[in-house]
């Protein structure tokens, strides 16, 4: 499988979970989208020594996963993106606070540490959350969402547009890549002689393309507005939802819930 | 260059967004005024090609590894600054949504760091004077030669402002340990070569449209005739040329000097340079009653944590008791897990 026609699995991939039936899926897209945002906003407020604070954090994208019954293992196979960059940037932390927060034992552990495993856990609690949110929305839904939260509608449809064409236009050149490998074996890329012309043959059919597409919008009646079939309405158990999570995200985020569960066992 | 979320404290991010979000208001402003409603099909069908392209491996010769394309003056160069940046804009939107290359709240900054520049900076300040200009003379060589020009150019310039960004945010957000200085010295060398490969790869791309549809792309004029003979490799090898030696120039210059801007700003007293640009560091900012009154404003309501103090008792919070509550919340996490796999058997059977 190249790597073209990997993205074409994971999309796909995503827009069969989205496509699910649950109770996560069954709340408004824009709903899950507001408490997405803060649900991040509040994880990335915690400061960066605050790693037991930062914990109990992980209780909602897991009551989540276990909702909406979501593939744990998806979610944790796009970390491969997401974690070398923050640890590249983390890594150096222990190497340069080398100030003892904690004593445990004969075991000291500097700042350096508390902040880099705080550092990584946020990324893992973003990325959970923000695939939570793809995993359990489909992209239309979302888009109307956007729409009513009122962002221009030429981005929207853009959006929407350019997802629906991300997918034909990976599968062409996954086949050329395909075509292009077969015909160069042993060579690991496309050679220099071929830059301009690979992308450029398919940039120029694609214009073409873009043409007959607009013409066609405009054979079935497209008249600078798109209408969404979702036509869901804001209801009191979506408010319920997005206000109640805002709350718990704001409660954890002031009161040390890990350290009081523990000074009732520890004195 | 994509920024993770958890790269950026959240007024960094929020600020990011502002930005971005001004200049896509300003776009989608500039793109109603021009009345050319049959160019979105167009921005999503060239937004999803290089959406698709990116992942494209492109072989540098002699070297063994592989280059790979980011698309930001592509775009501008074939569908001018405004409509090009919405397009990154969906671009980024769509990668860090379904392929959690990037995050949510990342999203503005990632899009200043790579549409922002590319599309605007790369367009007016190097795409747009540099194919308008007289450079290589006249004739279609010579504008072969400009577009090859303006794309390394663009590329390498936009690339390594992002770079720059990308450290600034990430500074400003107090995420990492590592000085400024040392960061900047780590990023910049990097992206000027994957700046080079990039401004390469859409040189080849756009020499490609010209050759054949030299009317898709912006600022230039199909020329008829053929002009003096230019080699094209003698401009790409003196703009190579050119731009390590710079590279190579500003990366010794800030390695040799970690902290340089702290240095510039505030002098090192021990070393002798009190002097400088003769700021106190204690004494840094405007001193007024209004000033004091914004600050305590800002104190009370900053919802962003003060990152500077590494030994707050408060925000430690690595007591024995954290870490035993820590492990009653993983507790807590594995029963839900183990009752939500219980439930879904249950009905599952």
């Amino acid at each position: 499988m190249n790597k073209m026609q990997r993205a074409m699995h994971e999309l796909s991939e995503m827009d069969e979970l989205a496509a699910g039936s649950s109770p996560v899926h069954a709340l408004h897209p824009a709903a899950k989208l507001i408490t997405t945002v803060v649900y991040i906003l509040v994880t990335l407020s915690f400061d960066k020594y605050d790693l037991g604070g930062l914990v109990p954090m992980v209780l909602w994208p897991v009551m989540l996963f276990q909702i909406s019954g979501t593939s744990v293992k998806t979610c944790f196979y796009k970390l491969r993106i997401v974690l070398p960059l923050v640890m590249a940037v983390g890594l150096f932390n222990p190497f340069f606070d080398k100030t003892v927060l904690l004593q445990l034992g004969s075991l000291s552990v500097s700042g350096g540490v508390v902040s880099m495993l705080t550092l990584m856990l946020k990324g893992v609690f973003c990325l959970m959350a923000s695939f939570l949110l793809m995993a359990t929305t489909p992209i239309d839904s979302l888009c109307a969402a956007l729409r009513k939260l009122r962002v221009p509608k030429l981005i929207v449809t853009l959006l929407l547009l350019t997802y629906r064409y991300v997918g034909v236009m990976t599968e062409e050149l996954a086949v050329m890549t395909e075509a292009y490998s077969l015909r160069a074996p042993g060579q690991k890329g496309i050679h220099i002689s071929a830059w301009g012309s690979f992308l450029g043959q398919l940039l120029l059919r694609s214009m073409d393309r873009a043409q007959e597409l607009y013409s066609s919008m405009l054979l079935r009646g497209y008249r600078q507005e798109f209408y969404y079939a979702d036509h869901r309405a804001f209801r009191r158990g979506d408010a319920l939802y997005m206000l109640a999570c805002s709350s718990v995200f704001l409660l954890l985020r002031n009161v040390r819930i890990a350290e009081l569960l523990g000074s009732t066992i520890v004195r | 260059m994509h920024m993770a979320d958890a790269l950026l404290a959240p007024a960094v991010a929020a600020t990011m967004y502002v930005a971005s979000g001004t200049v896509a208001g300003v776009s989608v402003h500039k793109l109603k005024k021009d009345d050319e409603p049959q160019k979105l099909p167009v921005m999503a069908v060239t937004a999803a090609l290089v959406f698709a392209g990116q992942m494209i491996n492109y072989t540098i010769p002699g070297t063994g590894s592989s280059g790979h394309m980011c698309g930001g003056m592509l775009l501008s160069a074939l569908l001018g600054p405004q409509a090009g940046f919405l397009s990154m804009i969906v671009i980024l939107a769509i990668q860090c949504l379904f392929f959690a290359d990037g995050g949510l709240m990342a999203l503005g900054a990632n899009i200043w760091n790579m549409a922002f520049y590319g599309c605007f900076v790369g367009y007016y300040l190097i795409w747009r004077p540099i194919m308008q200009s007289r450079w290589f003379g006249e004739g279609k060589s010579a504008q072969r030669a400009r577009i090859v020009a303006a794309s390394i150019i663009g590329c390498v310039v936009t690339l390594q402002l992002g770079a720059f960004s990308v450290v600034l945010e990430t500074s400003l957000s107090g995420i990492t340990e590592l000085p400024f200085g040392a960061f900047v010295a780590l990023m910049q060398p990097i992206h000027l070569a994957i700046g080079l490969v990039e401004g390469l790869i859409t040189a080849a791309v756009l020499l490609f449209v010209y050759e054949s549809r030299p009317e898709l792309l912006q600022c230039v004029e199909p020329a008829e005739r053929e002009g003096s003979k230019r080699s094209l490799k003698a401009v790409v090898a003196i703009l190579a040329v050119v731009a390590l030696v710079v590279g190579g120039g500003l990366s010794l210059l800030a390695s040799s000097n970690p902290d340089g801007l702290e240095w510039a700003l505030f002098g090192n007293a021990e070393e002798g340079y009190a002097e400088n640009m003769g700021l106190d560091e204690e004494d840094f900012g405007v001193s007024s009653k209004a000033a004091d009154t914004a600050g305590a404003i800002q104190e009370k309501t900053s919802f962003l944590p003060d990152y500077a103090f590494a030994n707050n008792d408060t925000a430690a919070g690595t007591t024995v008791s954290g870490i035993v509550g820590s492990a009653l919340v993983a507790g807590v996490a594995v029963l839900i897990c183990l009752t939500g796999g219980f439930f879904r058997k249950k009905k599952s059977s």
